[in-house]
């Protein structure tokens, strides 16, 4: 801990390491997040790219590119798994959360440094081992694993003998590690690094947002862990949790399953509330309305989050008075939830407000993420829900709150971030013509999913009926729209770097008030040589 | 970086705080099987007959449908059918039903058979004071056996308002091949072999 810090503060000031020392053997924070932003991108893109593929797939009925379609199944599983361990964590929590979490709390670096370090190692090799996962057989005489992201059995043991799921369990379990590491990592350093002054209660939103994440990841990660490692040693070693023959159970897995898989939906959406308050105070020129509601709102949203997760098994044959129950809890998430969305509306209400990109991306993630929200609590109902189970509108509905939401923040911190990170001005209108871009294919993509849903589509399918031809053809053209967008976003960051236009230490304005702001653009290797003494923030 | 003992110590108690809490979830996430396994036989839930040792304090003179299925799951070359597909029995009345299971094949086999009830909510009432399940059954080639399943319907069913209109419940059986050293979770058999 302290002594690796201290080897890893050996090098000198402004004395750089070796470019293979600074980018492999990293253990500052500031390089680790970009090494996570970048990883992100990458993985985003692949994942991306598989569902472009479903898309031409989807867009005419009868089978198009995939002769067989358990190939398109794989293609579902692995750009649902890509994209949110790879892709949406990663960025969200490795990288903005290594960027500015230390920056934002007055610290030096995070606690542990090098554990970091492996944190961002373990991912990558746990992508690796996805990645690989596609190239070897799954079920007979196919390749990949094809039972989409939650891997329930038994079509994930005795559906797929071949080895592509023992690498996916794999890939998850080191996936798992490293956010485990990284979420003791962001505990240890928020609780207590702080600067001098600076309460739990003056903390900046985003850390808040980032320690109900990592308290999310420590209490949930450890069981999906133990259910997949269950699902490995019944596909391997002749164990019978899942398997009735021994006595087993498959809704055993479901249960646990989802006890991860809920919370991990708020893992991916609460650092993003974080980010998008920020971006909302700086940009109206006012504190963020209700400080201390926004900060317990997400804590109740964690806590709630842990005990709905039967909401996703409706139809697993619950008695009505646990269906009632799951119901009643869903719902009550939607409470804490209002207050976040009210408040970013009371936050910009008679601010002076720039609509840069960054706040563009913002207030389009506010009204999408409540498209998804209202989406969301139809789907609580159990009896809607009856119908509406593995359509295409639980599609819509968590690609609005994931895709519009978690994305969306993704891209309002970068642009927000760019001129810290890199120390170079991106044009606004790069961020803002991308924001129109994706705004309109987006919704072009996802809102038809909507009515595809309503009319019975079910998800996870190659084809389907002609009746549904004319939604998907719209639906896929605004898939191919969106993905375009990533090009005008890519443009900038390589027009930035060649135009080279010096970011002020506050690109933005009285309105950002947090620390970083106060550092150069780019930050010094090392920051905060002598702590700040944080009097009154004001948020 | 400057950190103090202080700091120290209280960054060393976070993370082993930290370390115990992620122990403590693997922890239960395993114990999550047992529970559930305890929960399903005391409750019923999710379809569990649950096992009683007595018969029915009483009968109630409401009829309802027990039908038998019965399932042999790929690679075992066994048949495997009740004596009747449905008995209609009063609640609370004890009821003996016989399914046969006949080795096909040319060589001995083993299976071990696991059962449900549908619909799952109906479990908590379906008692069964004797069964086959989960005991590894051997059947030389061509051998019969018969086996019995004395089970009553719990005349409680009819305060519960998620289940009292109920008419028909299934009981499912399912004969696996016995992978080799599965433990065996409950012994609770009745069986007697039958001369060919």
């Amino acid at each position: 801990m302290a002594h690796a810090a201290d080897a890893a503060h050996a090098d000198h000031h402004d004395h750089l390491p070796s470019f293979w020392r600074r980018w492999f053997y990293s253990t500052n924070h500031k390089d680790i997040g970009s090494l996570y932003l970048i990883f992100g991108f990458t993985a985003g893109i692949i994942g991306g790219l598989l569902s472009i593929g479903m898309r031409l797939e989807l867009q005419e009925p009868g089978l198009q590119y995939f002769s067989n379609p358990q190939a398109y199944n794989v293609f579902v599983t692995g750009h649902g798994l890509i994209m949110v361990f790879f892709m949406v964590m990663p960025t969200l929590i490795g990288g903005f959360g290594n960027w500015f979490i230390p920056i934002m709390i007055g610290a030096p670096d995070m606690a542990f440094p090098r554990m970091n370090n492996i944190s961002f190692w373990l991912t990558v090799s746990a992508f690796a081992l996805m990645l690989c996962s596609l190239f070897v057989e799954g079920a007979p005489g196919s390749l990949g694993f094809g039972g989409g992201w939650t891997v329930y059995p038994p079509l994930s043991t005795v559906g797929h003998p071949g080895p592509a799921l023992d690498f996916g369990i794999l890939a998850l379990h080191l996936a798992g590690a490293a956010s485990i590491l990284g979420a003791i990592n962001f505990i240890t350093t928020i609780l207590n690094m702080r600067a001098p002054g600076m309460t739990l209660h003056k903390m900046p939103l985003f850390a808040w947002a980032m320690l109900v994440t990592a308290f999310l990841l420590l209490l949930s990660l450890p069981v999906l862990a133990g259910a997949i490692t269950m699902l490995l040693t019944d596909r391997n070693f002749g164990t019978t949790f899942f398997d009735p023959s021994g006595g087993g159970d498959p809704v055993l897995y479901q249960h646990l399953f989802w006890f991860f898989g809920h919370p991990e939906v708020y893992i991916m959406i609460l650092p993003a509330f974080g980010i998008v308050s920020h971006i909302i105070s700086t940009f109206s020129k006012k504190p963020i309305f209700g400080y201390l509601g926004m900060a317990y709102a997400m804590v109740a949203i964690g806590v709630v989050g842990f005990v709905v997760w039967a909401h996703h098994m409706y139809t697993v044959g619950l008695s009505l008075q646990t269906q009632a129950y799951f119901v009643f809890a869903t719902m009550v998430i939607a409470v804490p939830t209002g207050v976040k969305i009210f408040s970013w509306i009371a936050t910009m209400w008679g601010g002076s407000i720039r609509f840069t990109a960054a706040m563009q991306w913002s207030v389009g993630f506010v009204f999408l993420f409540t498209v998804g929200g209202v989406t969301g609590v139809v789907l609580a109902n159990a009896p809607v829900d009856r119908y509406m189970h593995d359509t295409y509108y639980v599609v819509a509905h968590f690609h609005y709150v994931l895709s519009l939401g978690a994305v969306f923040v993704i891209f309002a911190g970068m642009y927000y971030w760019f001129p810290k990170i890199t120390g170079y001005i991106m044009p606004e209108w790069i961020g803002k013509l991308h924001f129109w871009v994706a705004f309109i294919g987006s919704n072009v993509l996802f809102f038809p999913m909507h009515f595809l849903g309503l009319s019975g589509m079910p998800r996870r399918y190659a084809d389907y009926p002609d009746a549904f031809a004319g939604w998907n053809m719209v639906s896929s053209i605004g898939g191919y729209v969106f993905f375009a967008g990533l090009f005008i976003f890519m443009f900038g960051v390589v027009y930035a770097f060649i135009r080279k236009e010096r970011a002020a230490d506050n690109p933005w304005g009285e309105g950002a008030t947090t620390l970083e702001w106060t550092l150069s653009s780019p930050p010094p290797f090392h920051q905060f040589e002598t702590l700040p003494r944080v009097v009154d923030t004001g948020h | 970086m400057a950190e103090t003992p202080d700091t120290q110590r209280k960054i060393r108690g976070t993370v082993l705080a930290c370390v115990g809490v992620v122990a403590g979830m693997v922890g239960l996430a395993y114990a999550s099987v047992p529970l559930y396994d305890l929960l399903c036989k005391v409750t019923g839930f999710g379809g569990t007959p649950i096992a009683r040792s007595e018969n029915a304090s009483e009968v109630v003179n409401r009829t309802i449908s027990v039908r038998f299925d019965s399932n042999v799951a790929p690679g075992l070359n066994w048949r495997f059918s009740p004596e009747t597909p449905e008995v209609k029995v009063k609640l609370g009345e004890t009821t003996t039903v016989l399914y046969k299971v006949t080795n096909l094949g040319d060589k001995p086999s083993t299976g071990i058979a696991t059962y449900n009830v549908q619909p799952d909510l109906a479990g908590t009432y379906f008692s069964k004071l004797e069964c086959f399940c989960f005991t590894e059954q051997t059947l030389q080639a061509g051998e019969t056996l018969e086996s019995a399943v004395v089970f009553y319907v719990d005349p409680r069913l009819v305060q519960d308002a998620d289940v009292k209109d109920l008419d028909t419940i299934t009981l499912s059986y399912t004969y696996f091949p016995s992978k080799a050293g599965k433990p065996v979770a409950e012994a609770t058999s009745s069986t007697k072999t039958i001369a060919q």
